[in-house]
């Protein structure tokens, strides 16, 4: 007796095509947005989860500061010089010159030196940290992982991030240092600046907050280049060139959120932290 | 002894393009089973939405109780550990090396030593054949080796249920025989319930002890082996016959008209044999030594109290071989 099929498979098909919502374009940029967020809030929980991945996280943190430090002390010096220099001049024309010191150190310790560190990290570390994600997630690493209960989230991500935001703080010490002393170089060897009046100026015009606020912003952006360098690492479009891509818009994305999140803090900074003297 | 896997009415579509529908079927605790389908007919995706790394819209996937569709995400993790998967390409890590890949489970999920790991790990690369390339990384070795590690990975944790993406691709024909006894043989150890995604006709005539196949987003069958093995279905003839004429196409499905004309031929020349009833090739029995599968003792009461369901010619080739004439029990 032959066996006959439920129903002829083809007529079954046009009926009952499931009514799924159809995904606007429009909604997709919101998305994305929305999933980074949920990566966020995910790494943040997953941060606190046993075992913590000890080996892993010395890695890369090694592998991050290895990667930045040479870079970021380079950029610093130039970096703080140009700003001393500029700063200078107008403080001459103004006839403020002893307050140059402090003017110079706090535009490289708030502004200069959070953003040189963000920069580096995502550029050198980011980039490199999303081509690895992206590589191991089309070879079908990480599903394989996720299949044997072993979450990549809390694996790989999490070492990563907490290596991009512990290095971002260490590096941004360094950078402010050399940057400052950049700036003092130029400023009393160049622009024949006295030292005394340089450095006394630190005392008048700067306060502990501005130090503590340039570390909380390196932290802040160290978190946001491992998160947006995670994400996309983690979600690159289909095969090889996907993962070229995704590296190039995790740079992309991280350096516009950078800017943005530096105008916000600022704004906030300025607004809560009353100036010197005042 | 394994644990069953019921699959309820899933459905999955990437976008618009629907994969396949409404497939329920159940997975007996124990036993193998084999998926057969013609490329690109969403097997893999079958297999990967029954492990929970796809999400079905429609349906439910239940093991030990816990939905591995919409159930939450740690229990899914957890159930995860009751599953060895082996990927199609091994999916092995490729900044560790063979032995670091095969133990990695069990550093993740026991606090074993490292001497009963190395233990463990050894014992598992020997079944797989692969001794003395415990130090290479999976780039420096060959696709069927890779295939193998991955293999022994999925069994390292000694599963339940064990998935395996098309154990043959990239094997000779003497591997893909060697991994047909693994599989059975394994399954006479452990007990595991498992499910082999294939479109390799030797494995599946010889190794399961259910069958069923996809096509053209639909479940055409699922059932004991023999059933598939003696259906009359012109999809399952054309597959098991490995022939041109029939519904099957290079895309997927064959167009009416070209569809139409070969009816009118009777599916061309190989109506003779599509009507002559297909030997079934007696199934596999695990090697000399190995204790009796538990699954087929269990299969056999199972299939005999469904016996009056089943059509005909299934009846008589489960009937064949379960006479002991038939040289279908073991000796």
């Amino acid at each position: 007796m032959p066996v006959r099929p439920p129903e002829p498979p083809v007529d079954r098909v046009p009926a009952k095509a499931p009514e799924q919502r159809r995904p606007s374009r429009l909604s997709a940029p919101l998305r994305e947005t929305g999933r980074l967020f949920a990566l966020a809030g995910t790494v943040c929980r997953e941060t606190f989860r046993r075992p913590f991945q000890v080996r892993e996280f010395i890695e890369q943190f090694w592998f991050v500061a290895s990667v930045t430090i040479l870079p970021a002390a380079l950029v610093s010096i130039p970096f703080g010089a140009v700003i001393a220099l500029q700063v200078g001049s107008l403080t001459q024309q103004l006839g403020a010159q002893s307050f140059t010191g402090g003017a110079s150190v706090l535009a490289v310790i708030q502004q200069a030196s959070p953003i040189i560190v963000a920069l580096l990290v995502s550029g050198a570390a980011g980039s490199a940290i999303c081509a690895d994600l992206g590589s191991r997630k089309i070879r079908e690493e990480l599903d394989a992982m996720e299949v044997m209960g072993v979450s990549p989230v809390q694996r790989l991500v999490v070492p990563r991030v907490l290596a991009t935001m512990l290095v971002a703080v260490l590096l941004n010490g360094l950078v402010s240092v050399v940057g400052t002393l950049g700036g003092y170089f130029f400023n009393v060897i160049m622009q024949d600046g006295t030292p005394g009046a340089y450095l006394s100026s630190f005392s008048a015009l700067a306060q502990l907050p501005d130090l503590y606020v340039s570390e909380i912003k390196a932290l802040i952006f160290g978190f946001i280049a491992g998160i947006v360098a995670a994400y996309r690492g983690l979600n690159p479009r289909g095969g090889p060139k996907g993962v070229g891509d995704a590296v190039n818009q995790s740079v992309v994305i991280t350096f516009m959120l950078l800017f943005f999140v530096n105008m916000v803090l600022t704004a906030i900074y300025l607004q809560i932290v009353p100036a010197k003297g005042s | 002894m394994g644990i069953e896997v019921v699959v309820e009415g899933l459905t999955k579509s990437f976008g618009k393009q629907n994969i396949w529908q409404d497939v329920s079927l159940t997975l007996p605790a124990g036993e193998v089973s084999v998926m057969l389908g013609p490329s690109g007919t969403g097997k893999t995706v079958f297999l990967k939405s029954i492990i929970g790394l796809l999400k079905p819209e429609q349906g439910r996937v239940l093991v030990n109780g816990v939905d591995m569709v919409n159930g939450s995400e740690r229990d899914i993790m957890e159930a995860r550990k009751l599953f060895g998967l082996m990927f199609q390409d091994g999916a092995l890590f490729g900044s560790m090396s063979l032995f670091d890949n095969i133990a990695f489970p069990l550093r993740e999920h026991t606090r074993k030593k490292e001497s009963e790991i190395r233990r463990i790990v050894m014992e598992r690369i020997d079944v797989v054949g692969l001794l003395g390339a415990e130090d290479k990384l999976p780039g420096e070795i060959s696709g069927g080796m890779r295939k193998r590690a991955g293999l022994a990975r999925a069994l390292v944790l000694d599963p339940q249920i064990i998935l395996c993406d098309e154990p043959d691709s990239g094997l000779d024909p003497v591997r893909t025989a060697f991994i047909s006894q693994l599989l059975v043989d394994l399954n006479a150890q452990i007990d595991a319930t498992m499910l082999i995604v294939t479109h390799n006709l030797d494995i599946a005539s010889t190794v399961p002890d259910n069958m069923g196949m996809l096509f053209c987003r639909n479940l055409v069958t699922f059932g004991p082996r023999e059933v598939l093995l003696t259906s009359d279905l012109p999809v399952v003839n054309q597959f098991l016959a490995g022939r041109c004429e029939g519904p099957i196409g290079m895309s997927e499905e064959k167009d009416a008209a070209t569809l139409a004309a070969e009816e009118l031929n009777g599916y061309g020349q190989g109506i003779s044999s599509a009507n002559a009833p297909r030997t079934v090739v007696p199934q596999l029995e695990p090697s000399p030594g190995l204790p009796v599968r538990q699954g087929a003792l269990r299969r056999r009461e199972r299939v005999m109290s469904m016996m009056g369901q089943l059509p005909e010619a299934a009846r008589t080739a489960i009937l064949n071989s379960y006479s002991p004439a038939a040289g279908g029990g073991r000796p």
